[in-house]
């Protein structure tokens, strides 16, 4: 009967305790207070504490922790001290405290080490306060491909993130603390029962302060979100958001029959537009670029040369999706789609694909361009065409 | 501009003058005026709408409209053997009496809560059609039976990923006509024959034309001829045999006696419940149901709301709510299911209290009397010179085609002279069946006594002979 | 010992009390329940015995196949008792009749005036077969060509049908008409996209879906009208038209309705306006001035049919001249002499209704704009935009309420709300909020899913509710507002004083638990009791 939510063990029933996973990462956000970018590396640590900064995340993780008051019968799990058991402890909780840490001087390490452990003992959200490179060591703990995914079956591992980061590009927090809060109060009371796949994304540290931005996207970690709570006699079915990304991949690939199979077609990465690739039955490359043309994979994992080099030989569409938080269509995760790739392709042939919901999350701000070249990112800003369903469409702004 | 008083609408309490002036005052305004600052000038209506002058006294108004439909002749006045889609049945006072009811008229769109009675009844009637028709799954009412078979195949559409559907010919033109407009992106409609003595639908002719591109067989029972289409269970083996859905639309007073079609393979159910407890209303009763079974199948591709019971968080609460609201559908391709909207609710809360008040005897009672009496009718009718009633032998339900050909009358005429006695004949079924010649469709029903039917009679005779 | 004041007891400062609301609470059984054995509510009328004999057994004229077995297991009740039942359960609601029903923003629930029913449950309507002799309709037929020539007159449209079933129906004809002109000009292939906003009612986009179209939905710009550039990237040789409303369920009027207009016109589209939301406009502003090419109106909203818990209803559309060979058949007309019905019309896209309309909600329309007339119309379209700014100012003093777009400027007829502040600040949400308001007697419609503005409220006064009323509506949802802040677990909690209490969604999403009928219920749920 296909993957229908509700064949799965109801992650919505309440069955007896709940357990919630804290993971406070002590030194995220500590550099943007003090004017530094970023806050990962020993380094840059020291400097700023000397600098006189406070770490933000207790304070973030408090006022999260402070809307999850309600939820009666809770056991909150979580990593000594400053990674989570003082937040615990400010908010009026009795935490069960596992693993150990050097205080002050805690590593990505011991946030992985976290993630493990608490997946292990099978909670019911993880809920971290941090950034993105809090969220990139989480990913890598325990998303897919990670070393605990194989050997837990059937269950989704829930991750959401509070915001206590300077920069977040991944997708995978609350807007603020009390939004992720209330999201994961619903979640321990069985009254969010959906879940959608979120960006998780990262800076490359050395290079942003050189001056570079390269953003890179890392993974996908399942985040809840929350099903509403009343309906009304004028809303028309929702298809939730599986089936819109289904539907989107119905429609790009209609397309690819309507012209003939005669343009390549370049795939950049992201949830939506990895079901375009399962609709063909072609595997697609978690992160990276790949090329199709009529059901056939021509190229996977394409960087800009192997792309201009098609180019060269082939008429080509490119087909992308905003990655991460902020929107970015172009420059955020798929820079391999280079400005080079992207005047050869020309802009009548850039195809955008969203979800409405993904859309409507933008609240108002319109998608962004940052290929690196001036020229093409003005080329690519006014308005764009978005296919957020099956013949269903918007056109929306871009800027740069 | 007059220098009359101004006038207090009793339907607008805050344009007492004073009132108004307060109001405004309070969100600091001089005139109403300023709230339409966004409407540019140059869409501005100049003046007032040439509209009739008002009516402003309730008499006034009551006597202005009962002037109007005075010149209305109704069914209670003249003897009606009219049906044709909309039927002329007895409507318990009981029924009136619940939809008349200002909570029931008055409600709209609030929650589960606030609007529970809204939901209770709706869910009951939608069980009650449910014991009626042998099915678990039943929708809020559409529009009306048009609505109901259109959408009806494009469900099947979407269950089956095929385009073609192929239809019985004894349908009525109208409802045909709407299937085609509402099913033009999708479906592509294929007829199919009868034969000329039974009126039965044409099993070789369906054996011959159904194919894998089919995604259902459409027919009626009874048909809209009035004749049960006996071979239904045959009717729906062919199309299983191909991977098509059987879908059957009912006239659901018949069901008291008829088989329910789920019981002889329909997959999908349709029709209209006017007879169930709503007045004529010059057509203005109709709504239609959908009915499958309780597979997911089916219920994802319903487009209208399906209301559920639940628990609420008291013990032995009843609550009620949208069953998969949420519909992940089959068929991707059409993943905004048609639309949902106001339809005919007032009309399935109705149709509940009709079923409730005639319960299972009742159906039963009404079935078999209907049946009786259509058929004294088609038997007496039957012996008048030139005329031929049932022109299809077979089982009728209320309905049955009366042939005048050896009249040489045409059935305007007919009809034209039953008018001026005082009898509305059956409808003219040149336009929609001309091979049948001159042909009307009759309708009998539970309001119709002997003394009425040998009126007809005595009439028809009188204008043939 | 003096007369104890009640009255003044009612009073807080000036200002009266909340009420001490109790929603009707019967615990009514599911009407199966009731059921025993053998009992009748009704008895139906006898066949003579003298037909009896002439026809014999009919039911045996039946193959067995075809002959039901068992009676259907419907409830056996006697007359009283299904009476009572359904008086309880209407008992159990919230209806213009009852409450200040303003918060059903976009439905337009004004009074439905009782000599209107009473007008349409006359026999010489009620008893009227469609298909009589057309001398014999004149009264009903006369009613819709006089109410015809006032929707022309309000709208500025040449020609108009009655037909469509409710709003969306009278949409999906529009889409039908719009596809029927671009194929009579060879362009039908051509032309396959209709562009709508996001804050137009969703059956503009869903109906062009349906019809077979790609939509494209636009999204406002910062102010919150829709954007003028992206339609204008929007529009091209594909565009077969625009379907919008105006205003929008905002609440604001879109000031460039022209020009939107006239873009879509230079790519060769037609324009349908969506009239949901007319009744802040009635005789200020008009289709036709702005060029649209159609129009739909709804009855059972600005022309005061009721809703009837969600129909009947009618949603009439109105065309340009150049148009009107494509509409419904068939058309109602008067030819100097008598009224009459044509069908002669081969390029209509057929028949949508069975009949020519729901007669009862046209006559009910009727009468509502005869007794208000051109003056009155306005009246009540000004007074309803009143009221709506009034409520506005009132709410939007409610510390924590927003209302976005357009800030500062005025709104037509019903403002979205957004109540998002003081959703971060006490994790309330609007939901919860609309809830709690129910205990005191009212409720509210938030948005179209999925939500634009957050956490949204969308209030439509209409001019029916007296400023008394608005005032009782604002302070519910203020003193609402301060248990959030105050006593947040009570409004989460909430409904309390309503009919039911928190229902458990679970099984409404799980095939093996939901129940749509008694029977799938007890199937599923309950073992069937051979006793039951």
């Amino acid at each position: 009967m296909g993957d229908h939510v509700a064949g799965l063990p109801e992650e919505g029933t309440p069955v007896g305790q709940k357990r919630l996973g804290l993971i406070v990462n002590p030194v995220a956000g500590i550099g943007g207070r003090v004017g530094l970018k970023g806050s990962d590396g020993t380094e840059i640590q020291k400097k700023a504490r000397e600098l006189g900064a406070v770490p933000e995340a207790l304070n973030r993780a408090v006022e999260a922790l402070e809307r999850i008051k309600p939820v009666g019968d809770l056991q909150i799990i979580t990593y000594p001290g400053e990674m989570g058991e003082d937040a615990a402890r400010a908010s009026g909780f009795v935490p069960t405290v596992i693993g150990s840490i050097e205080r002050g001087e805690t590593t990505a390490e011991d946030t992985r080490n976290a993630a493990r452990d608490m997946q292990r003992l099978e909670v019911d959200l993880v809920l971290f306060a941090g950034g993105d490179g809090t969220a990139r060591d989480v990913y890598s703990a325990i998303g897919e491909g990670s070393d605990v995914a194989d050997g837990y079956i059937r269950r989704i591992r829930l991750v959401l993130g509070i915001p206590a980061g300077v920069k977040i590009h991944s997708a995978v927090f609350a807007t603020n603390p009390r939004s992720a809060g209330d999201l994961a109060l619903l979640v321990l009371q069985g009254r969010a029962s959906g879940r959608r796949e979120a960006e998780v994304m990262d800076i490359d540290e050395e290079a942003f302060r050189q001056g570079i931005v390269a953003a890179r996207l890392y993974g996908y970690l399942n985040i809840p979100f929350q099903r509403r709570l009343v309906q009304g006699l004028k809303a028309a079915s929702d298809p939730g958001e599986k089936a819109a990304t289904e539907a989107i991949a119905w429609e790009v690939v209609d397309g690819m029959d309507d012209d003939g199979y005669r343009y390549l077609y370049i795939i950049g990465p992201g949830t939506t537009t990895r079901a375009i690739a399962s609709r063909l039955g072609v595997p697609k490359t978690l992160l990276g670029v790949d090329v199709v043309r009529g059901g056939e994979l021509v190229a996977a994992d394409a960087n800009e040369s192997q792309l201009l080099a098609l180019l060269e030989e082939h008429l080509a569409k490119v087909v992308v999706t905003p990655i991460g938080g902020q929107g970015y269509i172009f420059g955020r995760g798929n820079q391999q789609i280079s400005p080079r790739v992207i005047e050869r392709v020309g802009k009548e042939h850039v195809i955008v694909v969203s979800t409405a919901a993904k859309i409507q999350a933008l609240g108002g701000r319109p998608l962004l361009v940052d290929t690196g070249d001036r020229e093409v990112d003005r080329m690519l800003s006014g308005y764009i065409r978005v296919v957020t369903g099956y013949r269903e469409q918007t056109v929306y702004k871009v800027s740069c | 501009m007059s220098q009359k008083r101004p006038i207090v609408y009793p339907y607008i309490p805050n344009s007492v003058p004073a009132v108004k002036q307060r109001m405004l005052q309070e969100v600091g305004a001089e005139s109403t005026e300023e709230f339409y600052e966004d409407v540019p000038q140059k869409l501005r209506f100049k003046g007032h709408l040439n509209l009739p002058p008002p009516l402003l006294s309730e008499y006034a108004l009551k006597r202005h409209v009962e002037g109007i439909l005075a010149r209305n002749k109704t069914c209670g006045e003249y003897l009606s053997f009219l049906g044709a889609g909309c039927w002329h049945h007895h409507v318990p006072a009981i029924c009136d009496e619940v939809n008349q009811r200002g909570e029931f008229l008055t409600a709209y769109a609030g929650e589960p809560y606030d609007d529970h009675g809204r939901f209770q009844a709706l869910f009951e009637y939608a069980s009650m059609m449910g014991e009626l028709l042998n099915m678990d799954v039943v929708s809020v009412p559409t529009y009306d039976g048009f609505q109901a078979a259109a959408t009806s195949i494009r469900m099947a559409a979407r269950i089956t990923g095929r385009r073609q559907v192929l239809i019985s010919r004894t349908i009525s033109a109208d409802k045909l006509s709407k299937m085609q407009d509402y099913g033009k992106p999708e479906i592509e409609i294929r007829m199919i024959g009868y034969d000329r003595e039974t009126g039965q639908l044409d099993l070789d002719a369906l054996k011959a034309e159904v194919s894998s591109e089919a995604a259902a067989v459409y027919f009626e029972n009874p048909s809209y001829l009035g004749f049960v289409e006996t071979h239904g269970d045959e009717i729906a083996e062919i199309a299983h045999e191909r991977g098509a859905l059987c879908v059957v639309g009912v006239d659901p007073i018949s069901l008291g006696i008829l088989t329910p079609p789920v019981e002889y393979g329909a997959d999908i159910v349709c029709g209209d419940i006017q007879p169930l407890g709503m007045h004529m209303q010059f057509g203005g009763g109709q709504a239609g149901f959908i009915a499958t079974r309780d597979e997911e199948k089916y219920v994802m591709e319903y487009p209208s709301r399906l209301f559920g019971i639940a628990p609420t968080r008291v013990p032995g609460e009843y609550g009620f709510g949208d069953v998969a609201y949420e519909r992940t559908s089959f068929a991707l391709r059409e993943e905004g299911k048609e639309w949902v909207g106001t339809a005919a609710a007032l009309w399935g809360i109705t149709a509940g209290v009709y079923l409730a008040t005639m319960g299972p005897q009742g159906m039963v009672e009404i079935g078999e009397g209907i049946m009786a009496r259509s058929r004294y009718a088609m038997l007496e009718i039957g012996r008048i010179k030139g005329v031929q009633a049932p022109v299809f032998q077979s089982p009728h339900f209320k309905e049955f085609v009366v042939n005048v050909d050896g009249t040489g009358k045409t059935v305007a005429e007919v009809n034209r002279a039953l008018l001026a006695r005082g009898v509305f004949g059956g409808k003219d079924l040149a336009n929609e069946f001309p091979e049948l010649g001159h042909s009307a469709l009759y309708c009998v029903t539970e309001v119709h006594t002997q003394d009425d039917m040998d009126r007809l009679v005595r009439a028809l005779r009188e204008v043939v002979e | 010992m003096a007369q104890l004041d009640i009255t003044q007891q009612r009073f807080t400062g000036g200002k009266p009390n909340l009420r001490r609301f109790h929603q009707a609470r019967w615990d009514e059984p599911v009407i199966f329940e009731l059921s025993r054995a053998g009992l009748r509510a009704i008895l139906v009328p006898e066949v003579e015995d003298e037909i009896r004999e002439r026809v014999g057994d009919v039911l045996a004229t039946l193959p067995p196949s075809m002959r039901r077995k068992e009676p259907p297991r419907l409830p056996e009740l006697a007359q009283p008792q299904v009476l009572r039942h359904y008086v309880r359960l209407s008992q159990e609601n919230l209806g213009v009749d009852l409450n200040v029903d303003v918060g059903q923003g976009t439905c337009t629930m004004k009074y439905s005036p009782k000599i209107n029913d009473q007008l349409a449950r006359s026999p010489k309507l009620a008893d009227v077969h469609p298909l009589q002799d057309e001398e014999t309709v004149q009264g009903i037929l006369e009613i819709m060509v006089r109410f015809e020539q006032i929707l022309k007159e309000i709208s500025g449209m040449d020609q108009f049908s009655l037909q469509p079933g409710a709003g969306s129906a009278g949409i999906y004809a529009n889409v039908s008409i719009v596809r029927a002109y671009h194929a009579s000009r060879g362009e039908a292939g051509q032309r396959d996209e209709i562009i709508t906003t996001i804050f137009s009612h969703p059956s503009d986009a869903a109906c062009a879906k349906t019809a077979g179209f790609k939509v494209i939905t636009l999204y406002p710009d910062d102010d919150g009208y829709p954007d003028l550039d992206a339609l204008k990237a929007a529009v091209s040789e594909r565009t077969a038209g625009l379907f919008i409303t105006n205003p929008e369920d905002t609440g604001i009027f879109n000031p460039k309705i022209e020009e939107f207009v006239r873009i879509v016109h230079e790519a060769g589209g037609l324009c349908a306006y969506d009239q949901a939301n007319a009744n802040g406009i009635l005789g200020i502003t008009r289709a036709g001035e702005a060029g649209f090419d159609l129009c739909q109106f709804n009855l059972h909203k600005t022309f005061s049919s009721p809703h009837g818990c969600g129909g009947p209803a009618v949603g009439p559309i109105g065309v340009r001249r150049e148009l009107a060979r494509f509409l419904p058949v068939p058309v109602v007309e008067f030819d100097g002499r008598r009224y009459r019905l044509n069908y002669d019309r081969p390029d209509s896209i057929g028949k949508i209704h069975p009949f020519y309309g729901v007669a009862p909600v046209v006559l009910r329309a009727y009468a509502w704009v005869m007794s208000l007339g051109a003056e009155g119309l306005r009246e009540a379209s000004e007074i309803a935009v009143l009221n709506n700014n009034y409520l506005l100012k009132k709410v939007l003093e409610i510390p924590g309420v927003s209302a976005p777009y357009a800030s500062g400027k005025r709104r037509i007829e019903q403002v979205r709300y957004s109540w998002e502040e003081l959703a971060q600040e006490t994790g309330v949400h609007s939901e919860e909020i609309g809830l709690r308001a129910a205990d005191f007697g009212v409720h509210y419609w938030t948005s179209h899913h999925p939500y634009v503005v957050p956490e949204p409220c969308t209030l439509e006064p209409t001019e029916s509710y007296s400023q008394d009323e608005l005032d009782e509506y604002a302070a519910i949802l203020a003193h609402v507002a301060e248990e959030a802040r105050t006593d947040p677990e009570l409004v989460k909690t909430a409904p309390h004083n309503s009919t039911i209490h928190t229902i458990d969604p679970a099984p409404f999403d799980d095939p093996s638990q939901w129940a749509i009928t008694w029977r799938a219920y007890r199937r599923k749920v309950r073992q069937w009791d051979k006793n039951d």
